[in-house]
């Protein structure tokens, strides 16, 4: 086939539920490729010689060899190539923010001068993933080393593969009732089924690792304490300290963290009543404050939740959201209203206490600030308030307090998050391992991956000497 | 899973169970909470205190009221029967000190004040004031004698034993606040004031100990899901500031406490608990 050829084919759409049917029901939004859709959007790749998508891949997929694996209909190849550099591809198939790496420097989205008509990467990545058993993983002999792993997240779940693959004595320990982390509290079942994630977590226990559940450490025991039990140690406790706007009114009746308001349905499933103890709040008109993934995560559930009306409000445009491109678009598509250059200033109750409004300002945008986003400018006296009975909050998480407030030895920096070296992954504490949104701040599910990977590689050194 | 060891009924909605929980048993200090799961479907995470433990049997106690569906879950298990899920020890210990006055021989002297199964928590905090070497004085509350609860423990745990109940059926007729009062008043006031129970009782037991500037904590029980830090819902205004009861708590300086704001906040799921309630079919 020829350059021109490969131009011509036209990009396949996602096959996608109807928007208003789904904005009422919790099943997957994208119902992903056929195989024939597959090898067509594969086939659109140049095959470049510079390969700039594998450079914005933050853990360097083969991208132009499993798309031509792909291409060929051997989806076999494409997902042994893709396991090379990923262990989660059905995962971040699913969740990367592909328009911000590898597809934003696809040369064929170069060529249309249009982010959006690049290879879809992610989509083929997660035709595989979902359509093609994995190989068995090759499993050193045991070693007699013990590593603990504290967190299931995707760090975690990263990191204990790659350590019992190695052939250590892998133990994960999780807070909650429950492992997966962020992919089971947090990213709801319409963007990222749980199936996929009990199946990575199945896929740890294959390889012997032992997971233990209801362990909260720092708590149930101190980290100096497990250090005698392991050889080495893995941190990775993620971002779960959600941050409020400390405005007014925040601790009324009805104000939610998006923490709170996505664990009570994605975690605990409190929107199946009949069987679920957990309680969820019932809101009519609702105001999600942010314009990252979490605030679209809220702002969509909140519909399935029953709203009738969802504001979703960002001080900055929508060209600065952090949010993927997706994500906002199906938000849209499902109804959520975005109020853009606006913020909230406070949030007024009843004389219950509960929610009845909230009043917002205007913003303009001004200079560029240290994130190189133009920063967000209030405009003087520009108040208004609308009625609404429930607000949450997902302006943001901060590193977990509770290893590093239990544990002096590791040191943090300025904001708690974990301080490791960058080649090894080895916090101050000699054989403790960090990585993740513990030492990133809240980022994405393939840079975890990634960091997962990397003190994985300096754990297996560290116990090889 | 965890098993039940022992059960028993303290009064028609109160329960007590001995479970078997070794990790949480050795680490568990004063002022400590658990959260338990019944079913491993469907359960709900609640968090309750720890009445007692012990680290060489590895067992700890609960005791529990049933005031929703979950804890009347709770309370139909028995001796020999399993929980789903068991987490803790969670939140900051109770920070514990001791008054006393070596050079003057003068003990320190601390009031832990427990209202209705508050007392459960309580107790454990007044052995461990008593154990750093102060006097320890319990003001028990409760509505009527039959809520009386930990009476002879909380006698062995302390120097002296204060019960009032809102009938006068047992020991002195009124409100916790009244001895409370009179402790204060004294010339050597107590050194330090610990509430424990309902919010209400809380936020009077504060305003009763604040004109006489007498160092009051009060160990609150929010609304939470993880009690890790995670979800927020727990939170609460102390001196004008947000504070989580999970890991910031669960005790806090009582008279910084917004507790208006705190009683409201217990409310929020209000609607859910009764309609749940109604379908659970383990209510009349």
């Amino acid at each position: 086939m020829t350059a021109k050829e490969r131009l011509a084919i036209p990009p396949q759409e996602m096959p996608q539920q109807d928007a208003l049917a789904r904005a009422r029901n919790m099943e997957e939004v994208a119902l992903g490729y056929t195989a024939e859709m597959a090898k067509k959007e594969s086939s659109r790749c140049l095959n470049c010689p510079a390969k700039p998508c594998v450079e914005g891949c933050p853990v360097k997929i083969n991208i132009p060899g499993f798309l031509q694996a792909a291409s060929e209909g051997d989806f076999k190849k494409a997902l042994s190539i893709i396991r090379e550099s990923s262990l989660l591809p059905a995962v971040c198939g699913r969740v990367c923010p592909q328009e911000r790496q590898c597809q934003k420097f696809c040369t064929v989205g170069k060529m249309f001068k249009d982010v959006g008509k690049a290879v879809a990467i992610g989509r083929v990545e997660r035709f595989c993933a979902d359509n093609v058993e994995p190989e068995p993983a090759l499993k050193a002999a045991p070693t007699g080393k013990r590593v603990a792993v504290i967190g299931s997240g995707p760090a975690s779940i990263t990191c204990a593969a790659d350590c019992a693959r190695a052939g250590h004595a892998v133990t994960m320990f999780e807070a909650f009732h429950k492992p997966g982390g962020v992919l089971v509290y947090g990213i709801p079942e319409f963007r990222l089924p749980k199936r996929i994630v009990d199946k990575e977590v199945e896929g740890l226990k294959a390889l012997g690792v032992e997971i233990v559940t209801d362990f909260v450490v720092g708590k149930t025991r101190k980290l100096a304490d497990m250090k005698k039990e392991f050889d080495a140690i893995f941190v990775g406790t993620g971002a779960g300290l959600p941050k409020f706007m400390d405005i007014e009114g925040e601790n009324l009746i009805g104000v939610f963290s998006a923490n709170e308001y996505l664990t009570r349905a994605n975690l605990m499933k409190a929107y199946l009543e009949d069987k679920a103890a957990t309680p969820f709040w019932h809101g009519s008109k609702v105001a999600v404050l942010g314009g990252g993934n979490v605030a679209m995560d809220a702002a969509r559930m909140a519909l399935r939740l029953g709203a009738k009306e969802v504001h979703l409000i960002y001080r900055r445009s929508e060209k600065e959201m952090p949010a993927r491109i997706e994500e906002v678009h199906h938000a849209k598509e499902e109804g959520v209203i975005f109020h853009t250059l606006e913020n909230a200033k406070r949030i007024l109750g009843d004389e219950k206490g509960r929610v009845r409004a909230i009043e917002c300002l205007k913003y303009e945008l001004g200079e560029p600030d240290a994130s190189g986003r133009r920063s967000p400018v209030a405009i003087a006296g520009s108040e208004f308030e609308f009625p609404v009975d429930t607000v949450i909050v997902a302006v943001g998480s901060g590193a977990n307090p509770l290893i590093a407030a239990t544990t002096p030895e590791i040191e943090v920096d300025r904001k708690g998050h974990v301080l490791v070296d960058a080649a090894t992954g080895m916090t101050k504490m000699d054989g403790v391992f960090a990585g993740g949104d513990i030492v990133l701040g809240a980022a994405t599910v393939i840079l975890a991956m990634g960091e997962g990977r990397v003190a994985a590689e300096g754990i297996n050194k560290y116990l090889s000497k | 899973m965890t098993k039940i060891l022992e059960k028993s009924q303290l009064s028609a909605n109160v329960f007590r169970m001995k479970l078997e929980a070794p990790l949480i048993a050795s680490e568990r200090k004063a002022g400590q909470f658990i959260i338990l799961r019944t079913n491993a479907d469907w359960g709900e995470r609640i968090p309750l205190t720890i009445a007692d433990a012990d680290s060489q049997k590895g067992t700890i106690d609960i005791i529990f009221q049933t005031v929703g569906v979950s804890t009347k879950e709770l309370s139909l298990l028995n001796a020999g029967d399993h929980i789903a899920d068991l987490v803790g020890p969670l939140g900051k210990p109770t920070r514990i000190t001791n008054y006393s006055d070596a050079g003057s021989g003068k003990k320190g002297w601390v009031v832990v004040v427990g209202g209705g199964i508050g007392v459960a928590p309580a107790h454990p905090i007044a052995q461990a004031f008593k154990a750093a070497g102060n006097r320890v004085t319990a003001i028990m509350g409760a509505r009527t004698k039959e809520l009386v609860i930990m009476e002879e423990e909380m006698r062995r745990a302390t120097d002296e034993v204060v019960i009032v109940t809102d009938d006068g059926s047992y020991g002195r007729k009124g409100l916790v606040t009244e001895p409370l009062k009179e402790f204060c008043s004294l010339a050597q006031k107590p050194d330090e004031v610990v509430i424990v129970g309902p919010p209400i009782m809380m936020k009077f037991a504060a305003l009763t100990t604040k004109p006489y500037g007498v160092k009051t904590i009060a160990s609150l029980n929010s609304i939470m899901i993880d009690g890790t830090g995670m979800c927020g819902g727990c939170r609460v205004s102390v001196g004008g500031k947000t504070k989580f009861v999970c890991v910031d708590g669960p005790e806090f300086d009582a008279h910084e406490v917004d507790f208006d704001n705190f009683i409201m906040r217990l409310g929020t799921f209000k609607q859910e608990e009764i309609d749940h309630k109604c379908r659970s079919g383990l209510f009349d």
